[in-house]
């Protein structure tokens, strides 16, 4: 990184950002800027050789510097011409409205009407630094209030630790199921939002996602302790396939080639005629039967023989329910 | 050494903006240590390099005319009303959810001018306490690697060209576009714009696009028509409005994703099965879903979606079997 240029842009804003505060202490200036307090004492150290043009008597910015090695308190003065920050880049406004706007769309509806009001005095502040921000336009995948309501309810369960029965719908097997949890966070993901949870049922960690959770009542029991649980690792996306699930290899036509953008795939070679081989992990035989009923023809399982042999029956199964012998 | 740059830089951006009128070069180098000390070549090369790197961190810099009549030599000025954030007053709620939105872009670039934009507000006055609402904060991912380059070139309005995949082809195409906008849809990012080639406004989603996104003509060099609505054009991914009414047989226990969906039936239904009643927007999609119950869901109505059923069942039939 350019060190000048990032210091300079800190200056600029240490500056005003001392004198509306009087004194601060170190530690408060450098957890506000998100720098070391030694990265503060160097950017003082060079505001003391600056100030008003020809730096006679009188003209520098003044710091107290015995306050400064003695208490570890910051005062600045003598820098009137600099008591505002500069105002916001256009990619600073812009990233900040667009993410107000998600707030705003994605968190419970008790906290709209202040969203409304910050982004009504951000845009005032920002002026035509803010015109990039209406030209991103972010439509969160679950947004509707039922959802927004149970998420409150499920955070508020997880701070109090208390117990919490779930009716939870379970699509890879089609199972609608019913357990008794501990719940330990919510995690919102590659675009859903989760319970992280101990279930009591499974008696395992499991992620739950919110819109198939379709109902969730708050217990007055209290929850296990599971401090010896470690933090939920999401640097490889939120499931990470197991090695030791069957690995199967699919043939996909033109047609079914989102499925090795949209599910986690070992390998992906062209097969010609625009088809794709793609190799992939299964955790759930019944899932991958699913998914190739579902692209109905476009993707054929050519390994194992078993797992192929599966979608075959299934299919057979179904046609069998039509016409002659069928249920009509 | 990066001291002494910072200092320089500082002290030059403190004498242009103190004076009221245009600072000459001249007068600029004779204030500022640095440049005194310098060689005339030295000074001129510092002195542009200094102004760049100011403007960069988005410092008005003006030229101007010290006098009308005497227009050979420019000077320098920094505005004030330019240069500073305006006034912004903000409620201890509102300042807190400032800080939550500093949280929702999981995104390095963007995540730290949010955080800059957050330390100038704190130098503005505003103390920031998140801890004041209890609410989750969503998150904003973008995994795209072309995502910053198309973020800048709709913020300087300049044209693109990159090769695009689409979903069902394995070969990509170059294309034009006039970016106009980004847009995030179920958790995906997508390129708005003018498709340069095709004369209309298109979609791109970012991760189709096959290697780097290049520059094609200046910032400015296209204006986003007026009345352009980001969010309505975005509409044409949305789902097709449900008016199609399904009438399907559902196995007793089973097809629960699609009962959330629908509603049961009154009606004569064999045994150990169910009506079920359900509006859709999109035949193919709702035979996609269907298929995936397999033997547990049966289509009784519409023929289009029973035969678009039967028929796609039959070919992974026939498909499993050579296999």
């Amino acid at each position: 990184m350019s060190g000048a240029r990032d210091q300079v842009a800190r200056m600029l804003a240490l500056v005003p950002y001392l004198q509306a505060r009087g004194e601060v202490s170190l530690d408060q200036a450098s957890a506000d800027f998100g720098v070391r307090p030694t990265q503060i004492v160097k950017d003082l150290n060079v505001l003391w050789f600056c100030g008003l043009p020809g730096l006679g008597m009188g003209d520098l910015i003044d710091i107290d510097m015995e306050a400064l090695e003695g208490e570890g308190v910051i005062r600045l003065s003598n820098a009137e011409y600099l008591t505002r920050p500069l105002r916001l880049g256009s990619t600073e406004a812009s990233a900040l409205i667009v993410a107000l706007r998600t707030l705003r769309d994605g968190g419970d509806e008790s906290v709209r009407p202040v969203v409304d009001r910050t982004l009504a005095k951000l845009e005032a502040a920002a002026g035509d630094g803010a015109a990039l921000a209406a030209q991103v336009a972010v439509q969160l995948p679950e947004s509707d209030t039922v959802e927004a309501a149970r998420r409150t309810d499920l955070e508020a369960a997880a701070r109090e630790g208390r117990q919490v029965r779930l009716e939870y719908y379970v699509p890879a097997r089609d199972e609608a199921t019913e357990r008794t949890v501990d719940p330990l966070e919510l995690i919102t993901a590659e675009g859903h939002t989760y319970l992280d949870a101990w279930c009591r049922t499974a008696e395992g960690r499991r992620l739950f996602r919110l819109d198939r959770i379709s109902s969730a009542e708050v217990l007055d029991l209290p929850v296990a302790d599971h401090s010896d649980l470690p933090p939920r690792d999401l640097s490889e996306g939120i499931f990470s396939p197991s090695p030791n699930d069957t690995l199967a290899t699919l043939l996909l036509d033109p047609t079914a080639r989102w499925v090795a953008e949209y599910y986690p795939v070992e390998s992906s070679v062209e097969a010609g005629e625009g088809r794709l081989r793609v190799r992939l992990r299964i955790g759930d035989r019944e899932w991958l039967t699913r998914l190739v009923l579902r692209l109905g023809g476009a993707a054929v399982v050519e390994d194992p023989p078993e797992l192929s042999a599966r979608v075959h029956h299934a299919a057979t199964e179904a046609l069998g329910n039509y016409g002659n012998g069928g249920v009509r | 050494m990066a001291a002494r740059k910072s200092e320089r830089l500082l002290n030059l951006l403190i004498t242009l903006l103190v004076s009221r009128s245009y600072v000459t070069k001249e007068r600029i180098r004779s204030v500022v240590e640095q440049y005194r000390e310098a060689g005339d070549e030295a000074f001129e090369k510092m002195f542009e390099r200094d102004k760049d790197e100011l403007r960069s961190l988005g410092v008005p810099i003006e030229v101007g005319y010290l006098d009308r009549a005497f227009e050979d030599e420019p000077g320098y000025r920094i505005e004030r009303a330019a240069f500073e954030l305006p006034q912004i007053d903000l409620e201890p709620d509102e300042a807190a959810v400032i800080g939550l939105a500093a949280r929702v872009w999981q995104h390095a670039g963007l995540a730290s001018a949010t955080s800059d934009a957050l330390v100038k507000l704190k130098a503005a006055g505003v103390s920031v306490d998140r801890g004041m609402l209890s609410t989750v904060a969503p998150q904003l991912t973008v995994d795209e690697p072309t995502f910053e380059a198309f973020w800048a070139a709709t913020q300087d309005r300049t044209p693109v060209t990159f090769e695009y995949r689409t979903a069902s082809s394995a070969e990509t195409a170059t294309r034009h576009l006039q970016p106009w906008g980004v847009v995030s849809f179920r958790a995906r990012w997508y390129v708005v714009g003018l498709d340069v080639d095709r004369g209309a406004p298109r979609l791109f989603r970012l991760s189709r696009v096959q290697g780097q996104v290049r520059t094609t003509g200046r910032p400015g060099s296209f204006e986003v028509p007026p009345g352009t609505d980001i969010r309505a054009l975005t509409e044409s991914l949305a789902p097709v409005p449900a008016e199609h009414q399904a009438r399907l047989l559902v196995r007793r226990g089973a097809a629960y994703g699609l009962r959330r969906q629908g509603e049961l039936l009154e009606g004569d239904a064999p045994d150990g099965w169910e009506l079920l009643g359900l509006s859709y927007g999109r035949t193919d999609a709702l035979a996609d879903e269907i298929l995936g119950y397999g033997a547990d869901v049966v289509v009784e109505e519409p023929a289009e979606l029973r035969a678009m059923v039967l028929g796609r069942l039959r070919k992974v039939a026939t498909v499993g079997e050579a296999g």
